[in-house]
């Protein structure tokens, strides 16, 4: 295959990624998407094994790599719990990280990558080589780390180093430090020891910049990985002069970027303070401060649940982390059936940041087979509330504080909120009294129409389905 | 030592409501206490002794025995002398007492040295009292049980029908005052079909009314009407006359008029006169909520249901006993939620807390001392709670695929000059090739820009596997390395094995996801 086909296949390539990324614009064509996605990434693999640069004796290693990395993603991919998918995103994106530290140092070593490059040239795919490893590294121990906090391995407590804005400053300086010893380097055995430095000192950022932020930000972090892995992706394609990579790698990170750019609107957080962390930490305190709620919880049994459920004429659902934890969304989507062959209209309120990662809590509904069409986001439910009999909260709470609009001084003030108190009766599922990941304390347990439904959110809805059906 | 709580028979004529119903006795029992309940004290709300006893409940024959038997009672109707005399010293009554009505009962009672609870002098508008104001409950299935009077009285349907034998017309229904019992009046004949409209001195009250299918007729005459506590107060003399023209309107519209208003403390006032009554059509009827303290209408007769003028007046003063077992229920439940408060430490033993708001408002005798009226109650921070949360109104998210608001013309000149200062570095120094590769760069991202909005925020997990699985592009960074050389072949077989996890996993758990999406 001549260099020219090879690049008219990426440009095809190319066009089938863009289209694979737009078919999700709807779950309709969103599998339509993913085929092309598919065909893309197999003409763009074909015209690179058989295109000018590969020689048929790599072909057995390349075969034999596949096969290896192929069986292993597959079976991840059948096995994983729709709950872990956090989890598996977050360990998927550290191996572009990886892989892409690896291809900087392999294209560093190469002799032939070089050649015939003028100074300048020289220079600046040095510069590309050092960047792409950088930002491979951060990518990849980053996402280990968030991994390790998604899968519970590692507290989900944010870990705040005393000065920790001033050594991830002096990190910085040492890398560009480094950066301008590797552009002087003689030979490539001489720039290995600055490439080494900063791949350590990436690899200790990324580490520290994953384990300064609090759970609640997951989502955000999840994301910001996500793009960082299309950066990463880019930059190699920059040190390879290969338009393809470049092209994917800025579709992929601009689409985290603006992934991480809603879950921080929907926070009402800044992007840059999220990145620096803390959050929760210091929000501790400031209940104190605020107003301290008033009135009293009241509980609910399960059996009062399904009363009121079964007169009701609208339910709204607001499902959170919880849910997910307690493996609950089957029992849901049962109870909701039930309510909606009775005739009641059962609605689900989805706000972005619920769960641990964008859009978490619809592929859980979905897996238990929740119809698309009756799951909603906060701004097309929230006008909806006064209307509703009832509002179920399941395993949330910073989602659906009342504190976010009523209580400026709040460390959420301003998040957006599902405003379920505004429902006739609101119902709050949760194992305890326990402030959410923000630490919070939340007004709505306190409310005269809220009621407190305790216990584990399975087995609770696992009764009042019994009860429903009674 | 766990009290006993007792739960007289009512002894008033034409009273069938009970203090206490069996599973409220199993509730109380939980919390501690035993639970006395004289014979025949449920029967009249076909409540039997037998589930009393089913309840866990003692039950004593005779009212003496079972006053004896009990620290503290539970009653209803405001305690009649013969009962005052039965009560123990020391002891405890819950129950209506209207202090300010009955000056002569305080005395007797704070005779007998007890402490008395009058669940009528709850201050209603601690938010946390509600669950315990019996008024409320008991206003709310008074208005219910007045349309159900009316609708019997009445002699056509209340809603409109078109049938083969011809077309009804609704009724329109009138209400007099929308409290409690007016706005379940308001309810109830609305669910009926009824075309009801509703008048009121307070006008914050008039969102409830259409909340509820009514419709708000306003008074022509500006005056503010909330007495405080959430009571009405006498309105100025302009005022009433204006009132007064109103009523005479609807008299002549409307079928069946309901009045429910009430100013604490004073006779009710007369809102409909002979003459308007005159005015409506035969047939129609009044249902005066108010006849126990005068009546709202010049001729009701309390108790009793007349026809004047061919209009019935109902002047019932028993509409909770006409629907003795839900008052009961509503009544009950609201005891024992003040007895929640009363012994928080769930062992069977009150604890009278003067401190707190509620309760230091019900406790109108406490020990034989006379505590009503109680102090003034500490201000309601309410209004000043509610600005801040006008003043921040919660931000929208900037919206998927709507454009979030314009940034301020500073701000975009600043990300403007940054980006044209940054471009301008890099096309002065970076050489022919790299522009080539930065161009191609810049305009990805933006294409990515535009297409990652329009996705669906539901298949945002999607989006996220599916460009994972799209980064494992990198591969070829690797592929185009496996050379002959040992450790560059390494590398890049390594990286190729990782990226191929991604490649395939990604697109493989993205299918997954995708194919359970269903409508």
């Amino acid at each position: 295959m001549s260099a020219n086909l090879a690049n008219v296949s990426y440009i095809g390539a190319t066009i089938l990624f863009i289209l694979s990324l737009g078919g999700l614009s709807s779950p309709v064509s969103s599998r339509r998407g993913n085929l092309y996605g598919m065909i893309g990434m197999t003409i763009a693999v074909l015209a690179t094994v058989f295109g000018p640069r590969v020689t048929m004796d790599g072909l057995p290693w390349i075969i034999g790599a596949m096969v290896v990395g192929a069986s292993v993603g597959l079976y991840a991919a059948r096995t994983v719990q729709m709950t872990q998918m956090p989890e598996l995103v977050a360990l998927m994106h550290s191996l572009v990280g990886l892989a892409a530290m690896l291809v900087g140092f392999a294209n560093y070593i190469d002799p032939a990558a070089s050649v015939g490059l003028t100074d300048a040239e020289k220079h600046i795919h040095e510069i590309e080589i050092y960047v792409g490893i950088l930002i491979g590294a951060i990518t990849f121990s980053g996402s280990i780390i968030a991994f390790g906090k998604l899968s519970g391995k590692i507290g989900g407590n944010p870990l705040l180093l005393p000065a920790r804005h001033w050594l991830n400053l002096a990190g910085l300086l040492v890398v560009i430090y480094f950066g301008r010893e590797f552009l002087h380097a003689a030979s490539v055995a001489d720039g290995m020891t600055p490439l080494y430095v900063m791949t350590a000192i990436a690899l200790l950022f990324g580490i520290h910049m994953v384990m300064a932020i609090g759970g609640a930000d997951m989502p955000v972090v999840v994301s910001m990985l996500n793009s960082y892995s299309g950066w990463a992706a880019a930059a190699t394609g920059f040190m390879l002069n290969n338009d393809l990579l470049i092209v994917t790698g800025a579709l992929v990170g601009s689409s985290g970027a603006i992934l991480s750019y809603i879950m921080c609107n929907a926070m009402n957080r800044n992007f840059i303070s999220v990145i620096a962390g803390g959050f929760g930490t210091t929000s501790g305190a400031s209940p104190a401060a605020g107003a301290a709620p008033a009135g009293e919880v009241v509980p609910i049994s399960a059996t009062e649940t399904a009363e009121l459920l079964g007169e009701s004429k609208s339910v709204i659902i607001v499902p959170g982390y919880g849910m997910a934890v307690a493996q609950a969304q089957h029992t849901v989507y049962e109870i909701t059936k039930f309510l909606r062959e009775k005739g009641v209209n059962v609605r689900f309120g989805i706000h972005p940041v619920a769960g641990r990662m964008p859009g978490h809590m619809n592929v859980l509904l979905a897996e238990a087979k929740v119809p698309y069409d009756v799951v909603f986001e906060m701004d097309e439910l929230n006008d909806d509330f006064p209307a509703t009999d009832v509002a179920i909260v399941i395993g949330a709470n910073d989602i659906v504080n009342p504190a976010a609009e009523d209580d400026p001084t709040s460390p959420i003030a301003g998040m957006p909120v599902l405003q379920v108190w505004k429902a006739k009766t609101s119902i709050v599922m949760k194992r305890s009294m326990a402030s959410g990941y923000a630490g919070v304390d939340n007004p709505l347990f306190y409310k005269e129409n809220n009621r407190m439904l305790f216990g584990d959110a399975k087995k609770m809805l696992d009764e009042v389905l019994t009860a429903l059906k009674a | 030592m766990a009290l006993t709580i007792g739960v007289p028979r009512e002894t008033l004529a034409g009273e069938k409501r009970v203090a206490t119903v069996p599973e409220v006795v199993e509730k109380l029992i939980k919390l501690g206490f035993s639970v006395a309940v004289e014979s025949g004290a449920g029967d009249a709300a076909n409540f039997s002794d037998d589930t009393y006893r089913a309840a866990g409940a003692q039950i004593i024959e005779g009212a003496a025995k079972l006053f004896a038997a009990s620290d503290i009672v539970f009653k209803v109707c405001v305690p009649t002398t013969a009962e005052v005399g039965l009560l123990r010293e020391g002891g405890t009554l819950i129950g209506f007492i209207w202090p300010a009505q009955n000056p002569e009962l305080m005395q007797q009672l704070a005779a007998r040295k007890v402490t008395v609870l009058a669940i009528d002098s709850l201050p209603r508008m601690l938010s946390r009292a509600q669950k315990m104001d019996a008024l409320t409950s008991q206003a709310g299935v008074a208005g219910y049980r007045a349309v159900i009077e009316a609708a019997n009285a009445f002699g056509r349907f209340f809603n409109g029908q078109i049938t083969a034998a011809g077309k009804v017309p609704p009724a329109k229904v009138f209400i007099a005052g929308a409290g409690v019992a007016g706005l379940a009046a308001i309810g109830t004949a609305a669910g009926l079909g009824a075309i009801v409209r509703a008048n009121d001195t307070r006008a914050e009250v008039a969102d409830q009314v259409v909340s509820l299918g009514g419709e708000f007729v306003k008074v022509d005459y500006e005056e503010e009407g909330g007495g405080g506590g959430g009571y009405a107060k006498v309105m100025s003399e302009g005022f009433q006359q204006a009132q007064r023209e109103m009523y005479a309107k609807q008299a002549k519209e409307v079928d069946i008029i309901i009045t429910t208003a009430l100013i604490p403390g004073k006779p009710a006032p007369r809102l409909i006169t002979a003459e308007m009554v005159q005015s409506m059509k035969p047939g129609s009827v009044i249902v005066d909520m108010a006849a126990e303290r005068g009546g709202n209408c010049e001729l009701t007769e309390p108790g009793q249901a007349v026809v004047k003028h061919g209009v019935t007046i109902v002047g019932y003063t028993d509409l909770n006993s006409r629907l003795a077992k839900q008052s009961s229920t509503l009544y009950s439940t609201n005891l024992f939620r003040l007895t929640e408060e009363l012994c928080k430490t769930k062992d069977g033993i009150i604890n009278v807390n003067m401190e707190d708001d509620a309760i230091r408002g019900l406790t109108v005798i406490k020990e034989g001392n006379i505590t009503w009226p109680p102090p003034a109650p500490k201000p309601v921070a309410a209004p000043a709670a509610a600005k801040p949360a006008a003043a921040m109104p919660a931000k929208k998210s900037g919206g998927h695929g709507q454009a979030s608001e314009p940034a301020s013309a500073t701000s975009t000149a600043v990300t403007f000059l940054v980006a044209a200062l940054m471009f301008w570095f890099v096309g002065a120094n970076a050489p022919t090739a790299f522009l080539a590769h930065f161009t191609v760069f810049v305009l990805a991202c933006f294409v990515g820009y535009m297409v990652v909005w329009n996705v669906t925020p539901a298949l945002h997990t999607p989006l996220m596997s599916v460009t994972n699985a799209i980064s494992s592009i990198i591969a070829i960074g690797a592929l185009v390395q496996v050379g002959p050389e040992g450790w560059i072949r390494w590398l890049a077989v390594a990286g190729i094995a990782l990226t191929a996890v991604n490649m395939f996993g990604g697109f493989a758990v993205t299918q997954r996801m995708l194919a359970m999406f269903r409508k």
